[in-house]
């Protein structure tokens, strides 16, 4: 048996007196799907930024195929193999639609910057490539077509599926979307799931997704992470976290 | 794609060697006098030191005031070379545009880690130091002024290091590297989470743009007859700020129009010059005030469009 793409022991984080995630053991193999909900404030975009090295965890370990990803820069763990998506979309809003993917394929093609300024042949070819890698990504969300749109006059629903091209650019194993679905009307969300799930396939990447919107969660995770208050509630296919009476009382039940 | 950038550079060089030719026989045939052929090469050095700084505060987007500062390391090191050391023109140009861009990777370090008002005072302040080093050595001979640097620059060596400045700079920003640097100003939390070395490509842009800044240096010390260090001081690093600001923060062809604008018009208002840093202050606020006016923007929507980049998506 393979060890786990990502195994997390005993991960915590304190700001000062607050423990805003403690003791969160969670592991999560190639290709599957995950979610992590809780209520707000739970903890949730903590661990993504605890997983992709914004935040230094004060205790346990992260296990990203083996290697520690602790005093791992955000650079280092991206080029390691995790990308994510934010609450509130960043994109690089200047930037052409196309220009926001290829900085995602930043590592995908290495050309000196000499080559670059003498225009060698290495630089054509390694831009060559970024623009053909690019147009494929963008063609997978259906976004060809505003290649050279600026990013930021996109509608919003094109812009979050743009985060996640952008994101995909890198080359990830391990795909971490914080909410993708915030904010879409029923039918971008019908959209969405249909996305995930064929990315998911055709990249064969790992996803662990934030998400409110309990159709999206419940519809597409094979298993689901219950957080509050910082602390794992349940972890467990959908059909047993629907009827776990903690959850219930912790996050559904609030909600209705 | 290729063959369209190929043919985009060559056009490039074409319409460059054309100027150049068409500036060369003007000045022979005495049309441009050499009042005005003063005029044009500063034009040219201006137009180094703006496109140079617009790597960094345009693209980068860091807001630096010191890039006199760098200019003076250029100009220095490159006139003593060419004095105590009588080394080739072309040697003390390279000399002295790398140890300004090694002082720029040297201080880049530490002071890129602050951002917005915090690096542009350090910035200025960085500015100070070198004039004040400058003021108080004796083999630059202090705030008397340097004589002796041989008058070897010439129209043809500014225009073509003009050339090559702009030539760099449109490479590095076309490039996977370009991209990066972009990013870190529109994002710098994003470009780092996706896969960007933040502090790498801000230091390296920093670095040659400090490059190219001392490259103007030398251009500058060995035209001008007496060199002194007052005409680095942070009005010189303002002034380049306001050419990059006033053409467009990221625009190569803003900033070398700017350039030639705010060199050309002060000395044909030299009967009052001392209103100079008024009439920039001026123009800035008109170009603000422009930039969102209804006029502005209608008068905008009658000039061709060189790009579609800005064309808004309706669903």
């Amino acid at each position: 048996m393979a060890q786990p793409l990502l195994k997390t022991e005993g991960l915590g984080i304190q700001f000062g007196g607050l423990k805003a995630v403690d003791e969160f053991n969670f592991e999560i193999e190639q290709g599957q799907l995950f979610g992590l909900i809780g209520p707000n404030g739970a903890g949730k975009t903590t661990i993504f930024n605890l997983l992709t090295g914004v935040y230094q965890p004060t205790s346990g370990q992260i296990l990203f195929e083996g290697q520690s990803l602790l005093h791992k820069s955000p650079t280092k763990i991206t080029e390691m193999g995790i990308a994510r998506t934010f609450q509130n979309i960043r994109l690089f809003k200047d930037m052409s639609v196309i220009d926001n993917v290829k900085v995602g394929l930043h590592h995908s093609e290495e050309y000196h910057l000499i080559s670059a300024i003498l225009h060698t042949p290495s630089f054509f070819k390694g831009e060559e490539e970024i623009d053909r890698k690019a147009r494929e990504l963008l063609r997978v969300f259906d976004l060809e077509q505003y290649a050279q749109v600026k990013a930021s006059n996109l509608p919003y629903g094109k812009q979050r599926q743009l985060e996640i091209a952008r994101a995909l650019g890198t080359d990830p194993k391990l795909l971490l979307l914080d909410e993708p679905a915030a904010g879409m009307n029923p039918t971008e969300t019908a959209d969405l799931m249909k996305t995930i799930e064929l990315v998911r396939e055709k990249f064969g990447v790992a996803i662990l997704l934030i998400e409110h919107d309990m159709k999206l969660v419940m519809g597409i995770c094979e298993k689901i992470a219950v957080l509050n208050f910082g602390t794992m509630l349940a972890f467990d296919v959908p059909e047993k976290i629907k009827n776990n009476p903690q959850v219930i009382e912790a996050y559904l039940g609030s909600d209705e | 794609m290729k063959k369209k950038l190929v043919r985009k550079l060559v056009m490039q060089l074409v319409a460059f060697v054309v100027i150049f030719i068409v500036l060369t026989l003007l000045m022979n045939t005495g049309v441009i006098n050499t009042f005005w052929a003063g005029i044009l090469l500063l034009c040219g050095i201006n137009v180094t030191l703006a496109v140079s700084l617009n790597l960094a505060t345009g693209y980068l987007g860091q807001l630096t005031l010191g890039h006199a500062g760098f200019m003076a390391v250029g100009a220095y090191v490159s006139a003593l070379c060419s004095i105590y050391l009588n080394l080739p023109f072309a040697l003390t140009l390279i000399l002295g545009a790398l140890s300004a861009g090694l002082v720029g990777l040297l201080i880049g370090i530490p002071i890129l880690r602050l951002k917005g008002d915090y690096l542009c005072i350090i910035t200025l302040a960085f500015n100070e130091i070198i004039r004040v080093i400058i003021v108080n050595l004796k083999i630059t001979n202090g705030a008397k002024g340097l004589i002796g640097t041989p008058n070897d620059t010439t129209f043809a060596w500014v225009f073509w290091l003009m050339a090559l400045t702009i030539f760099v700079v449109y490479s590095i920003v076309n490039s996977r590297h370009g991209r990066a640097i972009i990013a870190i100003r529109e994002d710098d939390t994003a470009s780092e989470l996706s896969g960007i070395n933040n502090v790498y490509y801000k230091i390296l842009a920093f670095a040659i743009s400090a490059l190219f800044a001392g490259l103007a240096g030398g251009l500058y010390s060995h035209y001008i007859g007496v060199l002194v260090p007052k005409y680095f001081d942070y009005n010189k690093s303002v002034e380049i700020l306001v050419m990059v600001v006033l053409g467009g923060m990221g625009n190569l062809p803003g900033s070398i129009i700017a350039a030639l604008v705010l060199t050309i018009l002060p000395s044909l208002l030299m009967s009052f010059s001392q209103y100079r840093m008024l009439v920039y202050a001026i123009v800035l606020i008109a170009a603000m005030l422009l930039k969102h006016s209804d006029a502005g923007i209608a008068l905008r929507a009658k000039l061709p469009k060189f790009h579609r980049k800005n064309k808004e998506v309706t669903e």
